[in-house]
Order: C-alpha cells, then sequence, then structure tokens
C-alpha cells in the first residue's frame, strides 16, 4: 500500500466503533475507549484524530496491549498518552494495560484526520497540508488570508512553526507537514 | 526485531552518542540565544535528537547506564558534535554539516532501521533550518558574514569523520558546498581533510578537550545521586 493508502485506511480504521484489523466487539469498544483520551499537548483533538493509536488488542489473559506512535521521536507527550490511556481502559474494566511504541510505519500529519484537521483550524492553528500539496498556500486560521510569511521553523513545540499572518498581524501555529 | 539487527551495534551506538551529544549541546543555548524564536528552536532540535538518542541507545543497552555511566573513552560520536557552541554563526555551521550528513545517512538506513525512516522527516527540518540560517548570516552584514566565515573554516577539519570510509563524500560536499557559496561564503580548499586526530577520531573512542567538561555536567546528577528518580 501506498503512505496515502495506508492513511486512508487509518482514516477509516478511526471511526467510531472500528478499529484497525479484524478487531470486532470488545476489541473496537476498547480502540474507541482509547482513542477517545485528548491529546495532551493539544487537548481540543482525542488520539484517534491525531492519528497515533495503532491498534488495541485482548491478550490472552485478559488484559490489553496497545500500540501507540509518536508524532516526533522525542515527543514528551507519549508518556502522558500512556498513562492516560492506561488510566482509560481500566477505567472500562481491562485489568491490565501494556501501552507500546511502536515506530513502522512512521507517523505522518496525513494520519490526522478529517475532524482532527478541522478542530486544530478553530482552535487557531493552521493544520498540516495533505502529502503531496505542500506547494498550497497556508491560510490564516482567523481571517484565511494567504499571506502568511514565517516567522520562526520552530514554535512552541517541535511539531509546529510560526506564522504571522500579513491582513490581520495575529501570529500563530503552522503544523508542519512531516 | 530481526530487520534492527541488520545495523550493527557500533553503527547504532555511533548514531545515538551524536544525537545524544549535540542535543545536550543545543541544549546549553537555552537562556543564551540571541533571540527568543531561535532559543525555542535550538531546544526543539535538541528535543528531537535527544528522542532520537534515546531510541538508538536502547537498542543497544540500557539508555541511562550508556549516557551517564560511560567514560569518556567509551562514547562513539563523531568529534564535529562535541565541539563548543561558540557564537550563534558557529552553532549554525556545526548544525549545517552535520545534519546534512545525518539526513543522507538516515535516508540511506531507513529501509533497515524503523527510526531512521521516522527520524529522517525530523532532521529534513533542521537541516532546512540551518541552511536558511546560514544563507541569512553568510549574505548578511559585514560582522555575520565574519564570522560565519570563521565558523565554516574551523569546523572544515571536523568533517572529515562524517565522509570518510561509510561516510558520504560526494553527496554531503555537493550540499554543504552549495549551501555555502549561495550564502556568499568561501568553500575550504579541498576536500575534508581525513588526518591525524581530526579525522575518524571521535568514532573510536577519541576525543577532544571540551568533551570532558560537557560529560562533566551531563553526568554530574546522575553519578552524585545514583538511582533517584524525581
Amino acid at each position: 500500500m501506498t503512505g496515502r493508502e495506508q492513511a486512508r485506511e487509518r482514516e477509516r480504521a478511526q471511526e467510531p466503533g472500528r478499529a484497525p484489523g479484524r478487531a470486532r466487539g470488545r476489541e473496537a469498544e476498547l480502540y474507541a475507549v482509547a482513542g477517545a483520551v485528548p491529546d495532551p499537548e493539544l487537548p481540543v483533538l482525542t488520539l484517534a484524530e491525531l492519528g497515533v493509536l495503532r491498534a488495541v488488542r485482548l491478550t490472552a489473559d485478559g488484559g490489553a496491549e496497545v500500540e501507540l506512535t509518536p508524532t516526533y521521536t522525542g515527543c514528551p507527550a507519549v508518556e502522558t498518552m500512556a498513562d492516560d490511556i492506561t488510566a482509560a481502559l481500566r477505567g472500562a474494566g481491562v485489568p491490565r494495560v501494556a501501552v507500546r511504541t511502536v515506530l513502522t510505519p512512521p507517523w505522518s500529519t496525513d494520519d490526522i484526520t478529517d475532524t482532527g484537521r478541522r478542530k486544530l483550524r478553530a482552535a487557531g492553528i493552521a493544520p498540516p497540508r495533505p502529502g503531496g500539496l505542500l506547494t498550497l498556500a497556508i491560510h490564516c486560521p482567523r481571517c484565511d488570508a494567504v499571506d502568511t510569511p514565517v516567522l520562526s521553523r520552530f514554535s512552541g513545540t517541535a511539531c509546529m512553526e510560526l506564522r504571522r499572518c500579513a491582513a490581520c498581524r495575529e501570529p500563530f501555529d503552522h503544523m508542519k507537514e512531516i | 526485531m530481526s530487520r534492527e539487527a541488520a545495523v550493527d551495534r557500533d553503527e547504532l551506538l555511533g548514531l545515538g552518542d551524536d544525537a545524544l551529544i549535540l542535543s545536550h549541546r543545543l541544549a546549553e543555548w537555552a537562556g543564551h540565544a540571541p533571540v527568543l524564536e531561535e532559543e525555542v528552536a535550538l531546544a526543539n532540535i535538541a528535543l528531537d535528537l535527544l528522542g532520537q538518542a534515546r531510541v538508538l541507545l536502547s537498542m543497544v543497552g540500557d539508555e541511562d547506564a550508556l549516557a551517564y555511566r560511560r567514560e569518556e573513552r567509551a562514547f562513539r560520536n563523531v568529534q564535529l558534535v562535541e565541539r563548543p557552541n561558540g557564537d550563534f554563526a558557529h552553532t549554525i555551521v556545526r548544525q549545517l554539516y552535520f545534519s546534512v550528513w545525518q539526513e543522507l545517512r538516515y535516508r540511506q538506513l531507513a529501509p533497515l532501521l524503523p527510526l531512521a525512516a521516522k527520524a529522517v522527516r525530523e532532521t529534513a527540518y533542521h537541516r532546512d533550518h540551518a541552511e536558511h540560517w546560514t544563507l541569512r548570516l553568510g549574505d548578511g552584514t559585514a560582522e555575520s558574514h565574519e564570522r560565519t566565515q570563521r565558523a565554516v573554516d574551523a569546523l572544515w577539519p571536523y568533517t572529515g569523520e562524517l565522509t570518510g570510509p561509510g561516510g558520504l563524500p560526494g553527496e554531503w560536499l555537493a550540499r554543504v558546498t552549495a549551501t555555502l557559496r549561495a550564502a556568499g561564503l568561501t568553500v575550504p580548499a579541498g576536500p575534508p581533510p581525513r588526518t591525524a586526530w581530526a579525522a575518524g577520531g571521535g568514532r573510536q573512542g577519541i576525543h577532544t578537550e571540551p568533551f570532558g567538561r560537557l560529560l562533566a555536567e551531563m553526568q554530574h546528577l546522575h553519578r552524585s545521586h545514583p538511582g533517584a528518580s524525581w
């Protein structure tokens, strides 16, 4: 599968009540519980909308194994995400939860769902452009103007860059494509 | 796991130590960068590198033991990354030399090493940042030009270790040369030297004098309070 097909596959998998692969019933239910956990740094998004929750599987001993992928390798939020997922699944009656970090395939901003992108914009963050369309202008999330020069290639977190809108003069973060 | 084993331990350790030590150097800018945006940028690059180091060192052994309890001669980072920050131009030129190499190396290793496949996208932003600043400084004021040229020359001998056997002479040289020329800077004559102490030493555990002080600061807390946790 190409990267974009994988992204679409994951997008479908992130619909409520569905989990990747052949997950059914209880696993899908637990996937929805873990996927609804808010991102610790961008709490307007859920982990499912951010596209970092890869799988939730039931184990033979009645516990759950979760696969989580980091946005950036050094993202300090991963440990908080793992703790929050563990707490949410325990709350749903799972006695033992193991969260495993996986790197393959690497997370891409294409893994953010359409709902996630809308929520980012509503929160004042310009969403990443879809892969392969990096010549598109970056619109100001407030006034939608397209003249938005870069102030700095990095911002409050590694995944953002700082821009300023030439029309409304407001600075804003843009989530960089990766 | 079998795919990860395709990259040998020495290479993982070298890449991990490069990332760890450069991360520490960049973090030294906290509170000292020329403008707030650059303070944030350098800290973010340091954070990416620290994340890479943690994954790479964990593939070799216990990440904390490797970072905090090894002696100087056991580190396998290239000497370039341990060089002191100097002024902002010096830090940017060091980053240019290193990021161009790291991006090329990670791209080569991507089919064998999941960390490389992931981190190459982060490194592309580090390289982009360094290239932009090299252009601005080299093609900026007389003073910024002079300081950047001084950094280009001073750090050049340390690049031999990047481009030597197993390195990437052609692509690295082409990319760095193009950026330096576009910035109006003079590319040092000849290929990067591979002689004496400055070439290949880091990968064999031979380091420059400031490295000991870096390790003393980086390891002090862990060694003074073994097993401590927050």
